[in-house]
């Protein structure tokens, strides 16, 4: 459903300071997928889903949703296909807008925004129900503004806005990383739900090894903007971290130790 | 001060207000520091003005402004947006073309429309008519145009345009189409104004090429001096805290012009005025000082 056929991505090009992010990744995505992707510090995990969404446009390469190619569409035109949380918990919401305004502003996401009134009794009453599930008391806190919520709390109404609208898929980058362990745990958990009672397609940045292989159902590593392993189905099941560094050496000649990755 | 003098500034502190509530979109809800302004007041007065003496409804000249005015804006928007230059940089070349576009449009530094039929000629011309018409008119004029723009803003195309100048990168990945948005808001913000310019050259009498000089400052100080003192936390009370503001500064220049012991004269505002901006930007500041400082003492 997913196809992005030999994505290059070069920053700084023709400088000294030239940096290949993305060298040839060959990635298809069947609807329903939940992958996990992994890899150190500036592997192009950020890149690919930068380029999937529509941030940063490929060298060469092309990008099909659905068989409709969205390469040279904009971020806002593909909008309508991918949903989005950040890693940090302040870029995917409004500080200065309300929580029912951001909610708001997320249910018009794929849709023609028109000069009737942004929010609604109906609006209202779905973003009570949506965040009554959260359980963090913020279906009575509609008027508040977003930025007096802490980085969990915005990062699970993230959560609520990427799923108010349908979408092909889901791009979750590290959104846990910049919570504490606890919050993260829920964070998780919540992805988790969200994803299979929706039955999304995900693409989810991780820099948890164990995290890649609990959640979804297929783990795929970068190294230096090339895709080293793509496990999923049975050669998946009762793979350890282990396993996974193991497979990281027989594909690119280099020793890998636990830290390097869980740290990154 | 007398009375009538009073009168006087809180009809021009109304119409500023317009001006007050384009910078608000403009610097505020858009995040883009936009001088246009400076141009488009002006240009507004002028497309105006020599469209009365050209013997059009001044109605109709008064819509024609607006348009003149919107595609200054756009022009601005367009020079950022298509061609990835600096807002203020983009703003600047504007302005500093529309000296000469409006000096052609007028073929003269100033038309005086004096015995000209206005939009205020009726007012004017009632047996009603005494000191508080104009700035009665003004004031309706104000809260029409405040209504407005508050129903637009919360209409979904206007949330989409608050998102875009509070966090455009969200805002993109929420479908906002950006770029439109720029382009609208910054068209909005300075038909506005030219709209402002162009009730100003009808209730003044006259339009002339030194009115531009001074509009952003004005709307400026309104937005902070409203800011300052009302510390306005949604989008209603911040289009009211302006055009308070726009009514304060022009009171408050107003008595300080006055005030005979400081030797003020007219030519002396922009001074006045760039004195006043920076107490009301210095306020919250040292607001929040005066607070930590209570607080550590407790
Ligand atoms: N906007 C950018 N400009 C220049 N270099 C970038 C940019 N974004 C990422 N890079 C570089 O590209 C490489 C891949 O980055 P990234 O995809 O963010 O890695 P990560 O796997 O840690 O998310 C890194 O070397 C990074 O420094
Ligand atoms: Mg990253």
């Amino acid at each position: 459903m997913i196809r992005m056929t030999d994505l290059h991505v070069t920053f700084n090009r023709g400088t000294a300071m030239e940096n290949k992010a993305l060298r040839g990744v060959t990635l298809d995505i069947k609807k329903g997928d939940f992958v996990c992707v992994i890899g150190g510090n500036g592997a192009g995990k950020s890149t690919l889903l930068n380029a999937l969404c529509g941030d940063i446009f490929p060298d060469t390469g092309k990008i099909l949703i659905d068989n409709k190619d969205v390469t040279s569409l904009s971020t806002w035109q593909r909008a309508p296909y991918v949903a989005r949380v950040f890693q940090d918990p302040m870029a995917g919401t409004c500080a200065n807008l309300t929580i029912e305004e951001n909610l708001a502003l997320a249910m018009g996401r794929g849709m023609k925004r028109t000069l009737r009134m942004a929010l609604n009794k109906d609006y209202r009453e779905k973003f009570r129900t949506q965040l009554g599930r959260l359980k963090l008391g913020l279906e009575n806190r509609l008027k508040d503004p977003i930025g007096m919520l802490s980085g969990g709390q915005r990062q699970a109404i993230s959560l609520i806005m990427a799923v108010l609208q349908p979408m092909k898929i889901i791009a979750l980058d590290e959104h846990t990383a910049a919570l504490d362990p606890k919050t993260a745990a829920f964070i998780l958990e919540l992805t988790r739900e969200i994803v299979e009672e929706n039955h999304l397609t995900a693409l989810m940045v991780t820099h948890s090894m164990h995290q890649a292989l609990e959640l979804g159902n297929r783990t795929l590593m970068l190294h230096k903007g090339r895709v080293v392993f793509d496990v999923q189905g049975e050669k998946r099941q009762g793979l350890k971290v282990s396993d996974l560094l193991e497979l990281f050496h027989k594909a690119s000649g280099l020793e890998l130790d636990d830290d390097s990755l869980l740290l990154s | 001060m007398n009375l009538i003098q009073f009168m006087g500034a809180v009809e021009l502190g109304l119409l500023y207000g317009l001006v007050a509530m384009g910078v608000l979109l403009s610097f505020r809800i858009l995040d883009f520091p936009d001088l246009t302004v400076d141009g488009s007041f002006p240009l507004g007065g002028a497309v105006c003005a020599i469209l009365i003496v050209s013997g059009f409804d001044p109605w109709l000249a008064t819509f024609c402004a607006i348009l003149a005015g919107m595609a200054a804006g756009f022009t601005t928007a367009w020079i950022s947006v298509r061609w990835n230059i600096l807002h203020l940089l983009a703003s600047i070349l504007t302005l500093t073309a529309l000296y000469s576009i409006n000096l052609r449009i007028m073929g003269r530094p100033n038309i005086a429309l004096l015995g000209e039929t206005t939009i205020f000629s009726p007012l004017e011309e009632s047996n009603l008519h005494n000191l508080f018409t104009l700035p009665t008119a003004m004031f309706i004029l104000a809260t029409l145009v405040l209504l407005l723009l508050y129903r637009f803003l919360s209409s979904e195309k206007g949330l989409g345009m608050r998102a875009t100048g509070a966090n455009i990168r969200m805002a993109k990945a929420q479908g906002v189409s950006v770029n439109r948005q720029i382009f609208l808001g910054l068209a909005l913000s300075n038909g506005l104004v030219a709209l402002a310019g162009a009730l100003y050259s009808q209730s003044q009498g006259f339009a002339d090429l030194s009115m531009g000089p001074g509009t952003i400052i004005a709307g400026l100080a309104a937005v902070i001096m409203g800011e300052a003192l009302f510390n306005p936390k949604v989008i209603l009370t911040a289009l009211m805290a302006c055009v308070l503001g726009s009514i304060l500064y022009r009171l408050v220049t107003a008595i300080a012009l006055n005030m005979g012991f400081l030797g003020l004269h007219t030519q002396d505002l922009p001074l006045v005025s760039a004195v006043l901006v920076g107490i009301a930007m210095v306020t919250p500041r040292l607001r929040a000082k005066i607070l930590d400082f209570k607080a550590s003492r407790s």
